[in-house]
């Protein structure tokens, strides 16, 4: 504790850090993040000199809060920084040594520069995400650039064509899982609607000392490796109780068993290993951001996680939800959102008293929770709420529509073979997705319809009646009592920029074997399918079918995916989408920057493990 | 497949005709193509770098079991293990079992299989299989099926063919009942028939013999779980008969103690 700890009482009024015992081992388990401090002031820093000048608000990496002015020109270092986080210590890749690293901001409008050193002794990259970039400035190794080779500086330049909440990460091997990434602020060229007297970023994310190499081995021996909330004999008599009856109970974990899966496959990884960050701090480091009574603040939720998805509360406070994947919304008022890994939402919210307000975000699987301070004063700290119940995988899930559990499962047969389905692929043409009068006088569409996935090796299942979920706020959220941000309440406050109809519809399955650890789409994982081709200009709706039981995060590179959620031309535009399982979404895209953009879950192992596509726009 | 079928072309017919007739123009040309269909010539990325790892192999071992079995007259030492390298498809798989009974070992049979496979939860195996212990070595072709049954029922059966032209077959099954998340009782069993007796390594015509248990084990983590068992060895048929002719034990249930483990 030596040194740790003279480091420790060194920053612990700087860092409003208390030491509740409340998380797991309490003070003795819990360290700093070494890298923190002067190296990271160097490490990011805007070359125009007003940023340099202006002290008021110090930079203070991970404190989520935004750098005063913006530059066009930022430098960016890449290394190794050997950081402790909840007793778990890893040589990590970082930028500017912290974990996050540092804010950038730029404002709209500007041709931005940022010179990337890579100090490691490995390839990098990093990629801008949703920032339409032209395509050698995405950051993707092999489909934008070689990558930044060791002892080498790229400098990345491009026109900032939007505002609001992005965030950047590495694109290299697994070096994002291990902690590169950060935010990015783009200030709007007009008065921002937005504007508050607080502003912070949330960044979340997990941190673990388990090397992802190692995490893909343990998945591929064992699918639930991380999962420790199985259906277990401890754990029927509350089945029995939840279900009605020991029967039914026994029925449904039958028809599990029988098809192979858990019901309670929610997250392929968990709190066994993960520690949920803030800000890059865990629950007893009690990241805080202060405000003063009626003042309005603006919370930047970045899911800057490899594979969880989060469940955002602020007891007491109601969030104003203002911004989705960086484009302004018709403001909503929530008391709960989940945001899918690479997700962004702004909300604002508005405390009136004078007292501490937990930000709470629970991972979905419930097996942790990053948190969070908002305090009129340094070191104060609110109560954390109980996680709530873990959610259950339903016939829903599974692709079988609304059907009541039981009802369904003695007749599903995995493998059957649906001669019915070709059907159902021409009633998907059918929909009446986004229906509005403007697609009256739609042209002949092509549709390219691969039909459902074959049960192969690399898919265990299908979604026979995947249905529309973007009303539904995501499995476990559902009639808790409380208001919870659906997709359909997402709606622009502007109108689209091209409302010209879709002249292709591409349809594809999001497939997967759980068992053997292989993700894809039509049953295919990367290395067997072929690009998907996108002509300059044209106007593609794309269609999901999930026919796994786990949400998939799914992000198109350099273009925008507007989800068509019901809200006509005002239709959101998104860099991130979640797929619910079981479920059949769309979105357009307009392919309007040339070149081979990355298509892919944003649940990193899942796209590594082949749901990944490259998408050619010519 | 394709639209000559007259069934799809009256249907697309008539879905036009309603589509036309409810006023949204909507004329669909489903083409059963998938967008991301494989190209015959890949697509060339820059500096041949690929953007997703999905080909990644993998080395893995387990030690099923790994126990010793006691009793008055003396503690016998047995093991169960594989071990597989190899990705999605392919894979050398190896596995090795025997029984160490007062320095002599027995029932050593050993594999090294290819293994493909073949469906969402089930491989195909195919090499060969050396009995190699204390007794006479035998050597064999295997082929044989593994996976996962329904309802999670781990399965394998092999049939081997020998050097001298005998046949025999090995079905092994176990189920894991979770008692709690790291609390898991297992029961195990395996069966070896022969065509042909084969005197001098206790192998009788038929069902010859039965490996068992029922093993409790804790997982302390996922890869070490020491377990308590009860266990059963013994010769059925006529192996029993060449058994006893030869003084040995013909069967019996053991009280044991051993250690799951995996890397």
């Amino acid at each position: 504790m030596g040194i740790q700890g003279l480091i420790l009482s060194h920053f612990r009024g700087f860092l409003l850090m208390t030491f509740p015992s409340r998380f797991r081992g309490g003070v003795t388990r819990r360290r700093f993040v070494t890298g923190i401090g002067a190296g990271s002031l160097l490490a990011a820093l805007p070359r125009t000199s007003h940023a340099l000048s202006s002290t008021a608000v110090p930079l203070r990496a991970s404190s989520g809060i935004i750098p005063p002015h913006p530059s066009d020109r930022w430098d960016m270092k890449v290394g190794h920084t050997r950081i402790s986080l909840d007793g778990k210590t890893m040589h990590a890749p970082t930028v500017g040594s912290t974990v996050p690293g540092p804010i950038l901001r730029f404002r709209q409008g500007d041709t931005v520069s940022i010179n990337v050193t890579n100090t490691l002794d490995e390839p990098t990259s990093i990629h801008w995400h949703g920032i339409r970039t032209p395509a050698n400035m995405d950051g993707v190794p092999g489909l934008s650039f070689g990558g930044i080779a060791p002892g080498e500086t790229f400098t990345y330049r491009f026109k900032l064509h939007q505002s609001g909440t992005y965030w950047y990460h590495s694109h290299s091997g697994m070096q994002e899982a291990m902690g590169l990434y950060g935010a990015m602020v783009i200030d709007p060229r007009h008065p921002d609607p937005n504007a508050c007297d607080r502003d912070y970023v949330i960044f979340l994310a997990e941190w673990t000392d388990v090397m992802p190499h190692d995490i893909i081995s343990n998945l591929k021996m064992q699918d639930d490796y991380y999962v420790f909330r199985q259906r277990t004999a401890a754990s029927f008599p509350k089945e029995a109780r939840e279900a009605g009856s020991a029967g039914a109970a026994l029925a449904d974990r039958l028809a599990w068993s029988k098809m192979r899966m858990a019901a309670t496959d929610i997250a392929d990884v968990s709190g066994a290993i993960y520690t949920y960050t803030l800000n890059g701090h865990a629950p007893d480091m009690n990241w805080s951001g202060l405000f003063r009574p009626g003042e309005k603040v603006r919370l930047r939720f970045i899911n800057g996680s490899t594979m969880t998805f989060f469940d955002v509360q602020i007891p007491g406070l109601e969030m104003l939800v203002v911004q989705a994947d960086g484009n302004d919304i018709e403001p909503v008022p929530v008391d709960e959102f989940r945001i899918g890994v690479a997700e962004t939402y702004d909300v604002i919210v508005q405390p009136k008293d004078d007292r501490a307000y937990a930000i709470f975000a629970q991972s979905e699987d419930r097996t942790g929770y990053a948190s969070g301070t908002l305090a009129p004063h340094e070191s104060m700290i609110a109560p954390i709420p109980p996680m709530d119940p873990r959610p259950a995988r339903t016939m829903v899930d599974m692709g079988m529509g609304n059907m009541k559990p039981g009802e369904s499962m003695k007749d599903m047969d995995m493998s059957a073979d649906m001669s019915g389905m070709k059907m159902n692929g021409d009633m998907a043409g059918m929909d009446m997705h986004g229906m509005d009068m403007s697609h009256m006088a739609m042209p002949k569409m092509e549709v390219n319809d691969p039909g459902p996935p074959p049960i192969n090796v690399e898919n265990q299942m299908r979604a026979m009646m995947p249905i529309d979920r973007t009303g539904s706020p995501g499995d476990g959220l559902e009639n808790n009592g409380r208001r919870v941000l659906n997709y359909r309440q997402l709606r622009a406050t502007r109108p689209g920029a091209d409302l010209r109809p879709p002249t292709r519809e591409i349809i594809l399955h999001l497939t997967g074997n759980m068992e053997r650890y292989i993700w894809g789409m039509n049953g295919r994982k990367f290395s067997e399918s072929g690009p998907i081709r996108l002509k300059l200009g044209e106007r593609v709706r794309f269609t999901l079918i999930n026919d796994t039981m786990m949400e998939h995060p799914i992000h198109l590179h350099g273009l925008w995916s507007e989800l068509e959620n019901g809200q006509g031309d005002y239709r959101p535009y998104k860099h991130t989408v979640i797929s619910q399982p079981g479920s059949k979404l769309s979105y357009l895209v307009t392919a309007d920057t040339p070149g081979m953009w990355a298509y892919h879950c944003h649940l990193l192992y899942h796209m590594d493990l082949g749901m990944f596509r490259t998408v050619i726009v010519t | 497949m394709k639209h000559a079928l007259s069934p799809a072309v009256l249907a697309l017919a008539t879905l036009s005709f309603l589509a036309l007739a409810s006023g949204t123009a909507r004329a669909d040309q489903t083409v059963y193509h998938a967008a991301d269909a494989p190209e015959a010539t890949p697509v060339v990325y820059i500096g041949n770098i690929k953007p997703a790892m999905d080909q990644g192999t993998w080395l893995h071992g387990i030690f099923n079991q790994f126990e010793g079995r006691y009793a008055p007259g003396g503690t016998d030492f047995r093991w169960d293990g594989e071990a597989w390298f190899g990705g999605d498809y392919n894979k050398i798989w190896l596995k090795s079992e025997g029984t160490l009974e007062k320095g002599r070992m027995s029932d050593g049979d050993h594999e090294l299989l290819y293994t493909r496979s073949i469906s969402s939860y089930w491989n195909l195996q195919g090499g060969v299989r050396m009995d190699l212990d204390d007794g006479p070595t035998r050597t064999w072709g295997a082929f044989g099926i593994q996976g996962l049954a329904l309802y999670e029922f781990e399965f394998e059966a092999t049939a081997y063919v020998s050097d001298r032209g005998r046949f025999a077959t090995r079905v092994e099954g176990s189920y894991d009942f979770l008692l709690t998340n790291r609390l898991i009782l297992q029961p195990q069993a395996e069966f070896n028939f022969y065509t042909k007796s084969d005197v001098g390594r206790q192998a009788g015509a038929g069902l010859s013999d039965v490996d068992a248990g029922l093993r409790l084990r804790y997982e302390l983590w996922r890869k070490f779980a020491p377990y308590i068992a009860v266990t059963y060895s013994g010769y059925l048929t006529q192996a029993r008969r060449i058994a006893r002719d030869q003084h040995d034990d013909t069967g019996s249930v053991r009280f044991s103690l051993g250690v799951r483990s995996w890397f």
